[in-house]
C-alpha cells in the first residue's frame, strides 16, 4: 500500500509495488496525458514533476513515492506553467504532439530553475525530452518567449 | 548538441515511440550483438574478476613493494568502468564496459547532479529499478540514495593507477579526506559499495567491498605506498 499526492489529491495505490508510476497514473488513475514512450528513461515522454523535480514515471516505482507529491500535465500550475502553455499556443509548438506533456514537464522545471535561461541551459534541461518530429526550434523558441513574459 | 544529433537519437528511438502496435507485434527482444573477441585470455579474466586477500601479499618482504601490489589489487576495482564511468574527466559521465559517453548527453552542473530541468534524480532514483520494456542493453537504471558524479578533481577517467594513488590520497584531491578516512570511505560508502551491486545488466566490480576495504587497510598500513605509473 504506497500512500501519495497526485495533482494534490490524496492517492493509494495497493497493487505491486514495483508498478512503474506511469502506470499507476495512466490506468489507475486514468490520467492519459503522459504518455509512454520508450521505457527505459531514453525518451522523456513519461515526464512528471515528483516534489517539485522531473522525473521519469516509466522507470521510477511507485513504492518509491510513499509521501510523495507527483503532478502530471494534467495539473500544472502556477506562474512558469501558464508561460509555457501560452508560448506553446502561440507558435504552435507541437507537431504529432506525443511528446509534448513531457516536453512541458521538463520545460516548466527548467524556468522554474532558471527564469532566464540560455540556449545552452535550454539544451541542458531539454536533453532527455526527444521529439520524432523535431520540433526542438520551436520548443527552444518557446521557452525563451515563456521567459519573457515571466520578467515582465 | 546539435539538432542532427539530436535527429539521430530521434530516429534511434523511433521504434519505441510507434506504441502501441510495435509492442504488440515484437514477439521476441532484437538479437543480441555478437559477443566482442575477449582482451585477456581466460585465466586472467578470472583473475580480474575476484580480489586477492591481503595474505596473499605476505610473501613480498620488502614493505613499500607489499604496499604497492597490495594497491595495484585494489586497482582492478578503480580501473573498473562501474567506477571510473562516474569519475569522467569531462563533465558528462560515461556508461557501459566500453566506456561510452552517457545517453541521454546529461551535464555535470555545478553541483555534479546534473543541470535544471535534467538532475541526476530525474532518472536515477534511490536503488537499481529494473525496466519493464523490452531492452537488448538496458536492463535496469542503476541508483543509489546519494548517485552524483564524482567532483572534476577527482577524475580518474584516462589516468594511470599511480596518478589516481597519489590523487586519492591528496587531501585538496579527495574531499579533505584524511588516510584512514580515505580507508573508511572505501570499506564503508555506500555509493562506493554500488559497484558491487550495479543491478541487472551490469557487471559488478571484482572481489566484495569487505575486500576491498581489507586491502585498503592493509594498503595504509604499509606506508600507503602507490606505483610509479
Amino acid at each position: 500500500m504506497v500512500n501519495f499526492t497526485l495533482n494534490g489529491r490524496e492517492t493509494t495505490f495497493d497493487g505491486d509495488p514495483d508498478t512503474p508510476l506511469l502506470w499507476v497514473i495512466r490506468d489507475a488513475e486514468r490520467l492519459t496525458g503522459t504518455k509512454y514512450g520508450c521505457g527505459i528513461a531514453q525518451c522523456g515522454a513519461c515526464t512528471v514533476h515528483v516534489d517539485g523535480m522531473t522525473a521519469r514515471s516509466c522507470i521510477t516505482p511507485i513504492s518509491a513515492l510513499e509521501g510523495s507529491s507527483v503532478t502530471t500535465i494534467e495539473a500544472i500550475d502556477g506562474p512558469e506553467a501558464k508561460a509555457v502553455q501560452a508560448a506553446w499556443q502561440a507558435i504552435d509548438v507541437p507537431q504529432c504532439g506525443y511528446c509534448q506533456s513531457g516536453q512541458i514537464m521538463s520545460a516548466v522545471s527548467l524556468l522554474q530553475f532558471n527564469p532566464a535561461p540560455s540556449d545552452a541551459d535550454i539544451d541542458g534541461a531539454m536533453t532527455g525530452n526527444i521529439c520524432r518530429c523535431a520540433t526542438y526550434k520551436r520548443i527552444r523558441q518557446a521557452i525563451h518567449d515563456a521567459a519573457k513574459t515571466l520578467e515582465g | 548538441m546539435t539538432n542532427a544529433t539530436r535527429l539521430v537519437r530521434a530516429l534511434v528511438i523511433a521504434a519505441g515511440f510507434a506504441l502501441p502496435t510495435a509492442a504488440l507485434a515484437q514477439d521476441r527482444a532484437p538479437e543480441a550483438p555478437a559477443p566482442s573477441t575477449p582482451a585477456l585470455p581466460a585465466s586472467d579474466q578470472n583473475d580480474q574478476k575476484t580480489l586477492k586477500p591481503v595474505s596473499a601479499f605476505d610473501g613480498i618482504a620488502d614493505e613499500t613493494e607489499r604496499s604497492i601490489a597490495i594497491f595495484q589489487e585494489t586497482g582492478k576495482v578503480l580501473l573498473h568502468p562501474r567506477c571510473v564511468n562516474c569519475h569522467p574527466a569531462g563533465d558528462r559521465p560515461l556508461q557501459g564496459m566500453d566506456m561510452h559517453l552517457h545517453q541521454p548527453p546529461v551535464q555535470r552542473g555545478e553541483a555534479d547532479f546534473g543541470v535544471p530541468g535534467m538532475m541526476c534524480n530525474t532518472c536515477h532514483g534511490p536503488k537499481n529499478v529494473p525496466v519493464v520494456a523490452q531492452s537488448e542493453d538496458i536492463k535496469s537504471i542503476p541508483g543509489n540514495p546519494d548517485w552524483h558524479l564524482a567532483p572534476i578533481e577527482m577524475a580518474w577517467q584516462g589516468r594511470t593507477l599511480g596518478d589516481i594513488c597519489r590523487q586519492i590520497k591528496d587531501q585538496d584531491r579527495n574531499g579533505g579526506k584524511t588516510l584512514a578516512e580515505l580507508v573508511e570511505h572505501m570499506a564503508s560508502d555506500d555509493l562506493v559499495g554500488w559497484g558491487w551491486h550495479p543491478g541487472k545488466g551490469r557487471e559488478p566490480v571484482p572481489g566484495t567491498q569487505k575486500q576491498f576495504g581489507e586491502l585498503y587497510e592493509a594498503w595504509a598500513a604499509t606506508g600507503a605506498h602507490c606505483p610509479h605509473r
